[in-house]
């Protein structure tokens, strides 16, 4: 939609406004907060964060996908997804432009 | 794992912080998120994934218990997109079948 994209570096200003940490120490902390979820992800574990959103990991079994250019069958192996369901606080918000 | 439970941890590995600091920390980086979102801009963190808003066309739907028509207005919601890096820690081990 809009063009502007956030980045780490948005997050760590964020971080460095509010609480009054070094920047570099503010980077380090986004960086870890986002480690922590991921190893849990990889662990298997689901994530929890609420008003914000849930982040699942799901088993998809192996099936037959096809080349959509060429046509040609190609296996899929099975392997894990990762899904994200917004909190309906999130989901609110992003609605009405809040 | 819970927020509080992220934040425990990060607590842990910080012994130097407040724990409210810690709490104010992980808050902030979700309410970031959540009010670029709500601008309708994107939140990009390479490697982990990337937050953008998708816009939902307005369509007639339908009352599952009446079968009667019902104009949905037209809607954006989140979306969340896996990173690369951490689309292929999430398959680093083969899978048993």
């Amino acid at each position: 939609m809009s063009s502007k994209t956030l980045t780490r570096l948005d997050l760590t200003e964020a971080v460095y406004r509010e609480v009054g940490l070094s920047r570099n120490e503010s980077a380090q902390l986004v960086e870890s907060v986002l480690d922590m979820i991921s190893d849990a992800l990889v662990r298997g574990e689901s994530v929890k964060i609420s008003s914000f959103g849930t982040f699942t990991v799901r088993s998809k079994n192996r099936r037959i996908g096809r080349n959509p250019k060429t046509g040609e069958e190609v296996p899929i192996e099975p392997r894990r997804v990762l899904v994200f369901r917004a909190s309906h606080i999130l989901k609110d918000k992003v609605n009405q432009g809040v | 794992m819970i927020k509080s439970e992220l934040i425990q941890k990060i607590a842990e590995n910080n012994p130097h912080l407040y724990h409210s600091d810690v709490e104010r920390i992980v808050s902030t980086i979700f309410d970031e998120i959540t009010r670029a979102l709500a601008r309708g801009e994107r939140v990009e963190l390479r490697g982990f994934g990337a937050f953008s808003v998708k816009r939902r066309e307005a369509r007639i739907g339908r009352n599952p218990r009446t079968g009667e028509p019902v104009a949905v207005e037209e809607k954006r919601v989140p979306f969340f997109k896996t990173g690369k890096l951490l689309r292929e820690r999430l398959n680093a081990t083969p899978l048993s079948e």
